[in-house]
């Protein structure tokens, strides 16, 4: 499957603000790209999730979030990227209900199931990347 | 009765607190604060909190909701969340936190209806 990217904003995630901007971002894409309301909130709410763990847990770092096509399916693909420490026990991490940071844990794993792909790449002092993909339904 | 962003009304033995503002950073402690103060000051019965004007909970926003309605509650104070959005209500069952322990309600007459009065 070939995707092809229509546009692509890239955002830092530094502060508590940044994770708004990233979630207004995700949600007005979503709504462009014509996603139902249900899938409009759960990509925001990923949207949300993911952006926060990058400033919970890595400090600092960066999400992209582009408006998508293939096969003739419109969606948005986010990136979230960072240097952090990366994560240890990625299987015990995408379970649910593991936090090192004394919260439920259900960022990761809810994301995961908010989105129709997502990927994960990390290692312990590596960062962290996360790219997730919601696809429009007709 | 409140701080500025949340409104906070008095209904008969209740307080009804609107939601509109995204609940993050200061604006959730401000929030917890000025509501806990509310029902501190007025005695009031029962707490609604509507979340209509919510497009979007994230599991921050609902331990935010769900931590006051606790509060609330070791006060002596029984909270109802009410006006849940349909997709905010499949989003947060999707991701694995419903609110459990916490009570709801369609809208905000019905959260009237479940609420003690103290007269
Ligand atoms: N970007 C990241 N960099 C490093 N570690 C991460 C990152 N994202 C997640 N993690 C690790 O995975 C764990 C699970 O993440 P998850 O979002 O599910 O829970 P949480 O952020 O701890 O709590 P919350 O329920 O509030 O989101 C985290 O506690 C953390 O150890
Ligand atoms: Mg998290």
């Amino acid at each position: 499957m070939t995707i092809r990217v229509l546009n692509r904003d890239e955002m830092a995630v530094e502060t508590e603000h940044d994770v708004v901007t990233v979630r207004r971002k995700a949600q007005a894409v979503a709504h462009g790209r014509g996603l139902s309301t249900f899938a409009i909130a759960a990509i925001t709410t990923a949207a949300s999730e993911l952006a926060r763990n990058v400033l919970a847990h890595a400090r600092r770092g960066t999400a992209s979030v582009e408006a998508v096509a293939a096969d003739g399916r419109s969606g948005v693909r986010m990136v979230f990227r960072d240097d952090g420490p990366g994560i240890a026990d990625l299987p015990r991490a995408l379970a649910g209900g593991y936090s090192t940071a004394r919260s439920l844990g259900l960022g990761l794993s809810g994301s995961r199931r908010l989105v129709d792909e997502f990927e994960i790449e990390t290692a312990p002092g590596k960062g962290t990347v996360v790219t997730v993909i919601k696809w429009a339904r007709f | 009765m409140s701080r500025g962003t949340i409104p906070i009304l008095r209904v008969a033995d209740n307080l009804l607190v609107t939601v509109q503002t995204e609940l993050h950073d200061q604006v959730a402690e401000a929030f917890q604060e000025d509501v806990l103060a509310a029902v501190e000051k007025t005695g009031a019965a029962g707490l609604l909190i509507d979340v209509t004007g919510l497009d979007i909970v994230d599991s921050y926003v609902a331990r935010v909701l769900s931590d006051t309605a606790k509060m609330a509650r070791l006060m002596g104070t029984e909270t109802v969340i009410v006006g849940i959005r349909p997709e905010v209500a499949a989003t947060l069952v999707r991701m694995g936190y419903a609110m459990p322990g916490v009570r709801t309600a369609l809208n905000v007459d019905e959260g009237l209806a479940m609420l003690p009065s103290r007269r």
